[in-house]
């Protein structure tokens, strides 16, 4: 077998492995849904009204923006499964194997992937129902969906590297979360940027979420007529890519890293 | 005879603290090695090490031959692995935690089945097979972990503490399992802070405190080195145990030592059987009849108390070396 073969095999096995939790534990799976059903009804209903975007209805342009911030919320779990597997000698007991190095963290990124696409599903539902359309078209609705979700397994990794920096799941449930909000915040999200004072405007619009958020936005049809000015405002969708390149580029090395020498107790 | 498991000169830190400071081992092929100590001592980091799961700060290991250091890969095809706590995963059951391990040492999908149907099968564990391990009792997921260790039928197996925890009748079948894997021809490294079965079990000990190896021999060396045997008598009351002293001092022609509270005279012996049969006569003729009598041999227990200082009383919370 050679490398790649061998990390994909085990990577699969891991995340099956995983995914056997999920089926045992349906709670979980509730659990993680009801959360973005109750975002986008709140923002839509409470926030909706209040938030006047030009050119769009708030709901169709809140929509994308939930979509991103339940994904990168919802890659937050790696960072509690891997501290869970560190904490109960799983991640000694792999190590001990002659298994891919990489194969742990592929396989809880690719089951949390899973996880995050069953919430997309979820959500585009709930979505539909109160009154969000993708506009344009099969291909570039998919197109969105899928630098929707590869996102979301770039924010896995960064996740992962928590997780196996902190060794208690405690800590990992606070740390894996308590810095996403000023990053789907401080974004094109829920608000317009054009609004924000300048030197916040500038962060919001170069930050990956908004890049993200606008490419959904433009891909599905959903964008108002306020774009952020420069590069952010002309090419979202090349940023996304490349934002969720760069992620991937640094974090994958990094978590395996410190994988290799993770020490459980 | 080749050693399966060879340690030089390990040294590791954490920090300030020196968790190993140059521990040697060598283990021959097929036999056990009992690795004893206190809380704290350095066991579990030695392990690590052997495993490939910790590098050290110096030193070198080699198992069947194959440099720890330098291809840990091959290494891990082969030992078998089993930690101070049960890693088994609580939401698998236990055939598919099994089925998992085999098949993350690759083996093909039949094959890593039914390896785990006949370690479930040798391990009692197939009324349970397809329960979740959540549902398992401490003994039940000690031998599926020590399952796991064995899915290949490992040369060289590595238990850290496998019966910490353990019901004595649980553990008197961990111990079977384990002695049948060392009849089939594996090395075993096994630590424990049990010092019944490190001479159950064990060919060799090698007693280490503060990250140095303190002792070394088989058993029955260390149990001599400590000390040889003692005439042991218990009396009904105190004024039997004062007669009783001067007899035993007599007749074991050594200062016998008197515990006022329990009515318990000891005295070093060198002809045990002859001495016994001396003091019954005395005890006999001065008309005094022992509670309890006898010759008792130097236990693990006492080398280890003289060795470290400390009993090997096993203690779940302490920090684990």
């Amino acid at each position: 077998m050679s490398a790649v073969d061998m990390a994909l095999h085990d990577g699969w096995v891991v995340a099956k492995r995983n995914l056997i939790k999920v089926k045992r534990i349906p709670d979980l799976l509730i659990f993680s849904t009801i959360q973005p059903i109750m975002f986008v009804l709140l923002f839509a209903y409470v926030f909706g009204s209040a938030i006047p975007v030009p050119g769009v209805n708030y709901k169709e342009f809140l929509m994308p923006g939930i979509f991103v911030q339940t994904v990168a919320f919802g890659a937050s779990i790696t960072a509690v499964g891997l501290a869970d597997d560190l904490q109960k000698g799983m991640v000694d007991r792999f190590r001990s194997l002659p298994m891919s190095r990489g194969a742990v963290l592929i396989g809880r990124t690719t089951s949390d992937l899973l996880n995050n696409v069953l919430v997309v599903i979820i959500m585009s539902i709930t979505g539909l129902i109160v009154g969000w359309r993708i506009h344009t078209g099969f291909w570039k609705g998919l197109a969105g969906y899928l630098i929707l979700l590869a996102f979301a397994y770039a924010m896995s990794w960064i996740s992962a590297l928590i997780g196996l920096s902190v060794k208690s799941v405690e800590v990992a449930q606070s740390a894996g979360f308590i810095w996403l909000f000023p990053l789907t915040f401080l974004s094109n999200a829920f608000v317009p940027t054009n609004n924000m004072p300048p030197v916040l405007q500038k962060i919001a619009d170069w930050n990956p979420i908004s890049s993200v958020v606008l490419s959904l936005r433009d891909l599905w049809g959903n964008a108002g007529l306020t774009r952020p000015p420069g590069i952010p405002g002309d090419y979202p969708i090349p940023l996304a890519i490349g934002w969720t390149v760069l992620i991937l580029i640094i974090f994958v090395p990094l978590s395996i890293a410190k994988y290799r020498q993770a020490a459980a107790r | 005879m080749a050693d399966a498991i060879r340690a030089e000169g390990l040294v590791k830190h954490y920090g300030e603290v020196k968790a190993l400071d140059g521990i040697d081992l060598s283990v021959p092929e097929g036999t056990v090695l009992g690795l004893l100590g206190p809380n704290g001592a350095g066991k579990t980091t030695c392990v690590r090490i052997l495993t490939t799961l910790l590098r050290p700060d110096r030193g070198s290991a080699h198992i069947n031959g194959i440099d720890v250091l330098a291809h840990p890969d091959r290494v891990r095809r082969t030992i078998g692995v089993s930690g101070q706590y049960a890693a088994v995963d609580e939401y698998l059951t236990g055939m598919e935690n099994l089925e998992m391990i085999g098949r993350l040492y690759h083996l093909g999908r039949k094959q890593a089945r039914a390896r785990a149907d006949e370690l479930l099968d040798r391990f009692n564990l197939s009324d349970a097979a397809n329960r979740p391990v959540k549902t398992y009792s401490g003994g039940m997921r000690r031998r599926l972990d020590l399952a796991g260790a064995l899915v290949i039928s490992p040369p060289v197996i590595v238990l850290d503490e496998p019966t910490t925890g353990l019901d004595p009748r649980s553990r008197l079948g961990m111990w079977d399992v384990i002695s049948e894997r060392v009849r089939a021809g594996a090395t075993l490294l096994l630590t424990t802070q049990y010092l019944e079965e490190a001479d159950q079990l064990c060919d060799d000990i090698v007693v280490i405190d503060h990250g140095r190896s303190i002792a070394h021999g088989t058993p029955e060396d260390l149990k001599r080195e400590v000390g040889g045997e003692r005439l042991e008598v218990v009396l009904g009351n105190r004024a039997e145990a004062q007669i009783a002293q001067e007899i035993m001092t007599k007749v074991c022609s050594e200062e016998a030592t008197i515990d006022d509270e329990a009515h318990r005279v000891v005295a070093p012996v060198t002809r045990g059987s002859w001495a016994l049969l001396e003091a019954v006569r005395e005890f006999d003729s001065a008309g005094i009849v022992p509670v309890d009598i006898g010759i008792h041999r130097a236990s693990l227990d006492d080398v280890f108390m003289k060795l470290t200082g400390t009993a090997a009383t096993p203690s779940e919370d302490a920090v684990k070396s």
